[in-house]
């Protein structure tokens, strides 16, 4: 079947996005990103640590760009100006690479996004011809705000960013697919394969995580959890579920020619 | 002598110098790294020619794991 996830014009076989923090080390990372499948993976913008040798391991060389799209992301930014900047670095870093995930934070209990500055660093990267995937909270007119400017997919949070707590509010989702046209992507919150599967039965057109791999007790095997729950949801989704019937059942098996019963 | 403040670090250098000669000297020569001065990108392609001044604020950046 060919179902693929389309992202600024670009095609991608698998339809979940894995972050690269975490791991125990680099060869861990590797492990599990190819156990998910995935083809998009996100990347953080640091500082050099100064006083370390340069000639350290770099994830450039583990996760090789020719080999993954990265998604450079702005983690632990607050404002517009600080997310432009870390993605102009990025875009210079990885040779004009264009593709990037935004987030502006709220505050660092939360990680929830500040909407406002959000939507204000997105209008400035659109226009500086940066395709823009954003976080973005579950807010369907926000959501379809950013599609407007011109934002390449809309991710909500499904739950707070490392918390593993789940799809909080699939009716906000719901609201969202129905608003949307570009790839709506989940994009933190998810704990485990359940999860996963229900933001594909909803419609989603992906899912982002990172927690829930590299911090499950055995990453690899999550991992690969977590590449067949997209695949089962997003098949599920196509396939189109049964209608429920509340409070009345209905028998799968014949009900007629069933022998006499024992006692009458 | 110039002083140029390297991701928050005072440095100082006895001339002004090449963002290459920087690079070289810092021993991120061939790596990938991303510069920022001042606020501003300094593009790869003019790392030979830009010049640093006494009183830059530099933000040198690398790709880490994240999600």
């Amino acid at each position: 079947m060919n179902d693929k996830l389309i992202i600024a014009g670009k095609s991608y076989s698998s339809r979940l996005l894995v972050g690269t923090g975490k791991y125990k080390d680099f060869t861990e990372t590797r492990t599990a990103l190819d156990a998910s499948g995935t083809e998009i993976v996100t990347v953080a913008i640091r500082r050099v640590n100064l006083g370390q040798n340069a000639n350290e391991p770099n994830l450039l060389d583990t996760v090789p760009p020719s080999k993954f799209t990265y998604l450079p992301n702005t983690a632990g930014c607050y404002s517009a100006d600080d997310a432009v900047r870390t993605l102009r670095l990025a875009r210079e870093l990885l040779d004009g690479h264009s593709l990037v995930k935004l987030e502006v934070l709220g505050d660092p209990q939360s990680l929830y996004p500040n909407v406002i500055e959000t939507i204000a660093a997105a209008k400035t990267l659109v226009a500086d011809g940066f395709q823009v995937m954003v976080y973005t909270s579950d807010d369907p007119i926000i959501a379809k705000q950013l599609e407007d400017i011109g934002c390449a997919a809309i991710m909500p949070l499904a739950s707070l960013i490392g918390s593993g707590m789940g799809i909080l509010n699939p009716w906000n989702l719901q609201l969202i697919l129905d608003r949307v046209s570009v790839p709506v992507i989940v994009d933190a919150g998810v704990g485990t394969a359940s999860d996963a599967a229900i933001a594909m039965e909803l419609g989603c057109d992906g899912v982002l995580m990172n927690t829930a791999i590299a911090g499950a007790q055995n990453p690899v095997l999550m991992a690969s959890a977590m590449k067949q729950a997209v695949e089962a949801g997003r098949s599920a989704f196509l396939a189109g579920r049964m209608p429920k019937k509340l409070y009345s059942a209905s028998p799968s098996s014949p009900t007629a020619g069933i022998i006499a019963p024992t006692r009458s | 002598m110039i002083t140029v403040s390297i991701n928050g670090e005072p440095r100082q250098f006895s001339q002004p110098i090449s963002v290459t000669a920087f690079i070289e000297a810092m021993g991120y020569s061939g790596k990938r790294i991303a510069l920022e001065r001042n606020g501003e990108i300094i593009p790869r392609s003019t790392f030979a020619t830009a010049q640093l001044n006494d009183g830059d604020k530099l933000e040198i950046v690398v790709a880490v794991g994240g999600g």
